[in-house]
């Protein structure tokens, strides 16, 4: 990530946050509703993001991207630690989980009858993470909408704030979706795309890898283990791809 | 349309740990063996590979290695007068999948219960009187003594290459062992893991308030070692992706590195995955079973394998699941607190701890393996004087480096948010400087804690789940309690930059985030055909024929991680079966 990126992204803070770029590309019209068009947005982005090709999608609706997008941001805003969270590559990350096997119920048991439980009691509905999402953002845009007059994606940095901030809390009203249950799978799913082996489309660059420093692979340390006692072992990370 | 096979002397109901050296015992003594396994076959030079091994993402969070809850899980409720509702997703606990079974991504922790645990119902009356136990908790004694089970727990050992240090040999205390473990007759067959800076700075702090830290004995072997089959084990890289994973330098003991090549080998074995057992065929009136069905699920159909002897070698609830679907035994009523299927399922208490921030040091989180971890066992079961405190039971204190993969590993100190520059900030300020001191304690049977089939929900075969009733209790919480102000008196001392909140057991069971795949009962031993489903040989007082394997067999659970004596129990009762029972078949007095 060039240093310039990061200038950019800091501009972009107070200023109405831009609908999230390669993912609107080719939109269309029926979610640009309230948004800027996406030739401002354009101009807004960092060098890098304006030069690279549309992002191609698997499973994701336009509206789903840009509400994944916003939350990746606000949850991993850009700053002078890393890049953004949709910059690190965690929207590729979602829609490939939803678009796999994890994304369409695989190690889910899903047999009925579905009743209504306590937390303790673990998830206990009938969708699918991919459905599950689908229908919390649907949910959660038409939530924003009636407290913003926008969608997600269209509201600013300090808005969105607000807004995750009453998901997580439970206080946003998302219709016969639970609220905390929406965001606790959100965050997950934004964390395990920032901290998992690239591979998986997040994880840009190792970016969190070179945040935290974890090597990732090899993970050799018979003898490293004795010479980094209490000493920083921070090389340049490498992932699975690396040794692939 | 069943379709009937040839007779073999023996059949395995699964093949992890129990499974595998069971059949190997029987092949070495001239028995034919079929091993059924449910899941598939795994090849560790394949699967286990690197690079591809470390992969946080797909071992530790989908869960690659764990059984598919789509196939069958269980269902869960607090207390009995609740429905109880199907856990959709494996969370709390991780049962395996596949040959080997939960042998496979285990983290190779390795102990001997204490002698006092396998003696625990006459112990507690000894020392503490009629009055001690409370009333509802049921806790019995093992059907062998520590003493009896020691050669066998040596031989389990021996088959693993655990790394450790002995803290009793012969009687003979040693000062860096655990002093607390029963007599043990020979040295662990590797010496301890290299240790992190973490688990030395808990153990350092500990001694010195009077402690006896030692490092936990793991199955991370800590240099090649050759065990009792003639099969060379590697040399533990401290790879930090121990546990959900499998293992690509054959350190980590497993059947597939300590057991499966030589009994793949072996003409009189015949290894058969994709082999689902729905039943056994039970002949009530001849107190015994001639086989058991099973599913092949490549093509859908039935088979009966007959069999001269029948082993349930699958994980707790797979064990429990069929014992009760095919009609054997007396399912146990917390009404009237008869029959015994079901009783005393029991659980472990985890998910406990302290974390402290240390400024200037450095951990390195992610290098380390389980047994770079340091223990005290001071506050565990009978180590300490119960008198006044109003619990059984205690807790292991831990405290190292071992799993620092960072989807999962992120501590940051009290009153960071979850999300934000903020908590990117904490996030990569602290991931180097943080550890935790961690509790595991025991959990003791409750008179409303077993398990039994649900009257509604169906695994894919058709047959009822299994049904859950367990919820923590009193003396858990007091457990909990005492054994945390321990844990944060050593914290103190150790003088963190920053103090964590204690992490306690509080309020109900929650399926949810990951506690412990060491779920115990509902077969238990015993010397009293009333109390228990097997006798002191595993054998099922209602099949002779038939003998159980695993932790579904312990009556109660203790701190400790229950692989060590689910291994020991297997080869005791392998040598019965051999010795005695196959020489003349009926039930072992």
């Amino acid at each position: 990530m060039a240093d310039d990126d990061l200038n950019s992204a800091e501009e972009e803070a107070n200023m109405p946050t831009p609908p999230r770029r390669r993912f609107l590309l080719g939109a269309g019209t029926a979610v640009a509703a309230g948004l800027a068009p996406a030739v401002h947005a354009q101009a807004a982005l960092p060098a890098s993001a304006r030069s690279a090709e549309p992002e191609t999608l698997l499973v994701l609706t336009a509206p789903e991207a840009a509400f994944f997008s916003a939350v990746a941001d606000a949850m991993i805003p850009a700053d002078e630690l890393t890049a953004s969270g949709t910059d690190c590559g965690v929207v590729s990350f979602i829609d490939r989980q939803l678009a796999g096997a994890w994304g369409g119920g695989a190690k889910l048991y899903r047999s009925g009858p579905h009743r209504s439980a306590k937390r303790e009691y673990g998830y206990q509905l009938s969708l699918t993470p991919k459905e599950f999402f689908s229908a919390g953002i649907v949910a959660a845009n038409a939530w924003s909408r009636k407290t913003w007059k926008k969608d997600f994606d269209g509201l600013t940095t300090l808005q969105r704030n607000e807004a995750l901030k009453a998901l997580e809390e439970g206080k946003a009203d998302l219709g016969h979706l639970s609220s905390r249950q929406f965001f606790e799978a959100l965050l997950e799913l934004v964390m395990e795309g920032f901290f998992a082996d690239p591979m998986y489309g997040g994880n840009r660059n190792k970016v969190s890898w070179k945040l935290v420093g974890f090597p990732g692979l090899p993970a050799l340390y018979t003898k490293l283990i004795v010479t980094y006692r209490d000493k920083r072992y921070a090389p340049e990370p490498k992932s699975i791809a690396d040794f692939s | 349309m069943v379709t009937k096979l040839k007779e073999v002397d023996a059949v395995m109901v699964g093949m992890g740990w129990t499974g595998s050296i069971m059949a190997r015992e029987l092949t070495k003594a001239g028995l034919t063996v079929v091993g059924l396994e449910r899941g598939g076959d795994i090849k560790p030079s394949e699967h286990f590979a690197l690079p591809n091994v470390r992969d946080e993402l797909r071992f530790s969070r989908r869960q690659e290695l764990i059984q598919d809850p789509a196939m069958e899980t269980l269902t869960f409720r607090h207390r009995p007068s609740e429905s109880a509702l199907p856990m959709r997703r494996f969370g709390s606990f991780l049962p395996g999948d596949g040959v080997g079974g939960a042998g496979n991504h285990w983290g190779g922790h390795t102990w001997r219960y204490l002698p006092s645990d396998h003696e625990l119902r006459s112990h507690t009356l000894q020392r503490y009187g009629d009055k001690a136990i409370p009333a509802g908790m049921d806790v019995q004694d093992w059907a062998m003594s520590y003493a009896e089970l020691e050669p066998y727990y040596d031989k389990f050992e021996k088959l693993c290459g655990v790394a450790g240090r002995a803290g009793n040999l012969r009687g003979q205390k040693i000062a860096g062992g655990n002093v607390f473990e029963g007599a043990r007759k020979n040295e662990y067959p590797t010496p301890p893991l290299e240790q992190n800076l973490s688990g030395m700075m808990f153990a350092k702090t500990a001694a010195e308030l009077g402690y006896h830290p030692f490092p936990r004995p793991s199955s991370n072997c800590s240099r090649p070692y050759t065990n009792i089959e003639g099969l060379t084990l590697g040399a533990c890289q401290l790879c930090g992706f121990c546990d959900r994973n499998g293992c690509e330098a054959n350190a980590k003991a497993g059947p597939h590195v300590c057991i499966l090549p030589k009994l793949r080998a072996d003409p009189k074995f015949e290894l058969r995955t994709r082999s689902w057992v729905s039943r056994l065929v039970y002949d009530k009136a001849g107190k015994k079973v001639t086989g058991v069905i099973y599913t092949d699920t490549r093509n859908g159909e039935e088979y009966e394998q007959p069999a001269g002897i029948v082993v349930l070698s699958a994980y707790v609830f797979g064990n429990v699941s069929l014992m009760l679907n095919s009609g054997i035994g007396k399912q146990y009523d917390p009404v009237t607190q008869k029959g015994a299927v079901g009783k005393n399922y029991c659980y472990q208490l985890s998910r406990m701890g302290v974390t402290m921030f240390f400024e200037d040091r450095n951990f390195n989180p992610f290098m380390g393996a389980p047994g770079t971890q340091m223990v005290i066992d001071d506050f565990n079961a009978d180590n300490f004087d119960h008198g006044g405190l109003g619990f059984l039971g205690g807790a292991i204190l831990t405290c190292g480096h071992g799993d620092g993969r960072p989807i999962s590993f992120r501590p940051t100190p009290p009153g960071t948010p979850r999300w934000g520059s903020a908590w990117k900030q904490a996030t990569a300020k602290w991931y180097q400087h943080a550890l935790s001191i961690s509790l595991s304690g025991s959990n003791y049977g409750n008179r409303n804690h077993y398990l039994d089939l649900d009257p509604t929900y169906k695994d894919q075969l058709g047959r009822p789940l299994l049904r859950m009733t367990y919820n923590f209790v009193d003396n858990d919480f007091k457990l909990s309690e005492f054994c945390m102000q321990k844990a944060v008196e050593i914290a103190r001392a150790m003088h963190p930059t920053i103090l964590g909140e204690p992490r306690l057991r509080r309020g109900d069971y929650d399926i949810t985030p990951y506690q412990s795949t060491h779920n115990t009962g509902g077969t238990i031993m015993g010397l009293d055909p009333s109390t228990s489903v097997v006798n002191r040989y595993l054998q099922s007082w209602d099949a002779h024929n038939l003998f159980i394997m695993g932790a579904s067999t312990f009556p109660q659970q203790g701190a400790y991680n229950p692989t060590g004596p689910l291994g020991a129990l297997t080869y005791w009762s392998a040598e019965a079966i051999i010795n005695r029972y196959v020489k003349n078949p009926g039930l072992l007095a």
